[in-house]
């Protein structure tokens, strides 16, 4: 058993200083060093399941219209992992709950989303409701607010199954223990008489991530599925949410604002900015030689504990991201770009191909990028040049 | 952590400092603090006595009791119609401790008053017990609808509520009182029961607008839960506690308003009777027949306080951040 024994962690408590013991923490400059790599896993066909075509979202507010997501397109191929990356109010998580139709009915949603040919936003609620848990699953963030306090596991489980198919509930209850066997969780069927307060966050998110799966769906939605967890017990979930998704033949759609997560996990990544999708492409290429300043400043900000990096610096990106209510003119990410010449600041850039194939991106001077030897390097700052 | 966790089976597991962790439910965590709060047990202990009395010594439905007087037949006036009941022992000078003819007493007519007092006792908890079920349903379906779906089955519901807020109860309760009161206890109590739920309508809906925006409800709804089994399965166990307590407390002032009512003369009519028309009947002879006052009195007391206790019990025993229960 590759699970340790489960000790009741409090998630929100991870001292800030763990980081000051680096030994053990993992690099999140590099890879989260998964057991179970991506390479392991059965590859993605090219069988679209899921497309999102130009989708808009915007929220009216008494301040004015929130244009959360602004033209988001993407497809989503059969057992692909597709990393979603971008910082908090760049539209990552509200175009995912638009596609699994969870946003409130003040939202106005425009555009497409394509399961399987059918347009979601078309669809009778009735419908739409049959998809949702069945063919599209979600994981969310926090596993400690997700689970219903007042009920086992077990029944939630089964409860899962019960949405969708009619059945004995015992069968619903033996597909609950095998599903928490699945996840890893050690004695499934005593853990499904267990209510959720009894488990540690590692365990609610395994048993969030056994639920998502009980009714086999072709796509699942993780909206930041290790934020809320320690730091030890992220690596685990990621290495369970890959081997399961293979078990279930299952998409996922990986949203997070953790580069090493995507990096380690995602076959393709979309980099959202000011809720429009700024770089678009495989995860290698985009990471090596990113197009966009965004990406590329990023990259600059992650902290590396490497010993034999010791002396790079972080490269943070100035600024904060413009206000979603009133939008400058030209690119969103102009006023913090280094690279930024006037026609950035009148023209916004479309996404368009770069110089490698199947890569995106949406800047004008893209091709700078490209000719510099670290992307990372328009992001200096002063006190690095003085240096 | 295996064998010993099998052996103390499911909900018991060892830590791993050895320490024996026994699980308990919701549930179990509540009747533990409920059977820790004194006044709960108390009045749950007084309660269940003023019940099993009220039923088992006239009978009910034709089933007879051990009490051989009826409410409804006179007889011969025994030492001027005052109450035979004795507690005092011999030994400290009194009659001994027997029950004797007519333990309350005889009313003018020469009823037995224990037989009427528990007649009225009866009529009174059948009234409680039937609002308590009537509000507290529609109370929280209402409440429950209202906070779900928020929008215009919101907005309709909730000005139902404050118009039935503002609408004096007693006045309501007066006119359709006196209509419903001729054909019973059951239909008064129906009748007290549309009128009550508001309080306990407002209340659900509170907790729905914020159980409903708890990840779990989304997480129940990505999983393509319908809106009924949310709102049945997901978000109604969690505000148990809260409708608990609301509905023993409607319970209470039910029992009050009854007395109130019939008091008033619009509640249950003779030749029937009920705890507050006893007090209205008799209300001039507190001077020189005390015990036609005090009895009726006294079990109204004893149930209204006894179920407030209750009440009070559960609420403490639902929320776990009030820890002085457990002293």
């Amino acid at each position: 058993m590759t699970t340790p024994p489960n000790v009741p962690i409090e998630p929100h408590a991870i001292d800030p200083h763990i980081y000051d013991n680096a030994s053990h923490v993992v690099d999140s400059a590099e890879e989260v060093h998964v057991g179970l790599t991506l390479d392991a896993v059965r590859p993605p066909s090219q069988e679209e399941i899921l497309r999102v075509e130009n989708l808009t979202v915007e929220f009216p507010t008494e301040d004015g219209v929130v244009h959360a997501v602004r033209g988001v397109s993407y497809t989503v191929r059969e057992r692909e992992v597709l990393g979603i990356v971008g910082e908090s109010g760049s539209g990552k998580s509200v175009s995912s709950l638009a596609v699994m139709g969870l946003l409130p009915r003040s939202a106005r949603i425009k555009g497409r989303i394509l399961f399987r040919g059918d347009d979601m936003l078309k669809m009778s609620p009735r419908k739409q409701r049959g998809l949702r848990g069945r063919k599209l699953a979600m994981v969310f963030q926090d596993p400690m607010t997700a689970l219903n306090p007042v009920h086992t596991i077990g029944d939630q489980l089964a409860e899962a199954v019960l949405a969708h198919e009619l059945m004995p509930r015992k069968t619903a209850l033996a597909r609950a223990r095998e599903m928490l066997d699945l996840v890893g969780i050690p004695q499934a069927e005593s853990r499904l008489r267990s209510y959720p307060h009894e488990f540690s966050g590692g365990m609610r998110q395994r048993a969030m991530i056994a639920m998502a799966v009980i009714n086999n769906p072709d796509v699942i939605i993780a909206d930041e599925p290790t934020t809320a967890l320690d730091v030890t017990v992220q690596a685990q979930i990621l290495e369970k949410l890959l081997e399961v998704k293979d078990a279930v033949n299952a998409a996922i759609v990986l949203i997070t604002h953790d580069l090493g997560v995507i990096a380690g996990m995602a076959h393709r990544v979309l980099v959202m900015y000011a809720g429009r999708p700024v770089e678009l492409g495989e995860t290698d290429p985009v990471f090596e030689e990113p197009r966009m300043p965004y990406t590329a400043g990023l990259l600059g900000s992650i902290p590396s504990l490497d010993k034999n990096s010791g002396s790079a610096r972080l490269r943070p990106i100035k600024g904060t991201p413009p206000s979603l209510i009133n939008m400058p003119t030209g690119c969103p990410f102009s006023p913090r770009c280094p690279l930024a010449t006037d026609i950035c600041r009148t023209e916004e850039p479309p996404l368009a191909e770069t110089d490698s194939g199947g890569h995106f991106a949406a800047c004008h001077h893209w091709d700078r990028l490209a000719a510099a030897e670290d992307p990372t390097e328009f992001f200096r700052t002063e006190s690095e040049t003085v240096a | 952590m295996t064998l010993n966790a099998q052996a103390k089976g499911p909900g018991a597991s060892t830590d791993p400092q050895g320490m024996t962790i026994v699980a308990r439910t919701q549930g179990q965590m509540v009747r533990r603090r409920f059977f820790r709060h004194r006044a709960a047990l108390a009045g749950m202990i007084i309660f269940g006595f003023v019940v099993i009395l009220a039923f088992s010594s006239i009978g009910f439905l034709g089933v007879p009791g051990w009490w051989d007087k009826s409410y409804l037949g006179t007889g011969a006036l025994v030492n001027q119609g005052r109450p035979t009941l004795s507690v005092v022992p011999q030994f400290l000078g009194g009659d001994g401790l027997h029950l004797g003819e007519h333990p309350f007493g005889q009313d003018n007519l020469g009823i037995d008053y224990f037989a009427l007092t528990m007649r009225g006792a009866q009529q009174s908890l059948i009234v409680a017990l039937i609002v308590g079920v009537v509000a507290t349903t529609v109370g929280t379906v209402v409440g429950a609808v209202a906070g779900y779906f928020r929008g215009g089955a919101e907005a309709t519901l909730m000005r139902l509520t404050d118009v039935m807020i503002t609408i004096p109860v007693i006045i309501i309760a007066a006119v359709v009182g006196q209509m419903t009161g001729k054909s019973g206890a059951v239909a008064l109590g129906l009748f007290l029961g549309l009128v009550l739920w508001p309080t306990l309508g407002r209340l659900v809906r509170g907790e729905f607008l914020s159980l409903r925006e708890k990840e779990f409800v989304e997480a129940a709804r990505a999983a393509g839960t319908s809106a009924q089994r949310i709102i049945f399965r997901h978000i109604l166990p969690n505000t148990v506690g809260v409708i608990i307590v609301a509905a023993t407390l409607s319970v209470a002032s039910a029992v009050l308003l009854e007395s109130a009512l019939s008091f008033l003369g619009f509640g249950i009519q003779p030749p029937d009777t009920s705890l507050g028309q006893l007090i209205n009947n008799y209300r001039s002879a507190m001077t020189v027949r005390p015990w036609l006052f005090w009895w009726p009195g006294i079990f109204i007391i004893a149930i209204a306080l006894s179920i407030n206790f209750i009440g009070d019990g559960l609420r403490d025993a639902f929320d776990p951040r009030q820890t002085r229960v457990r002293a």
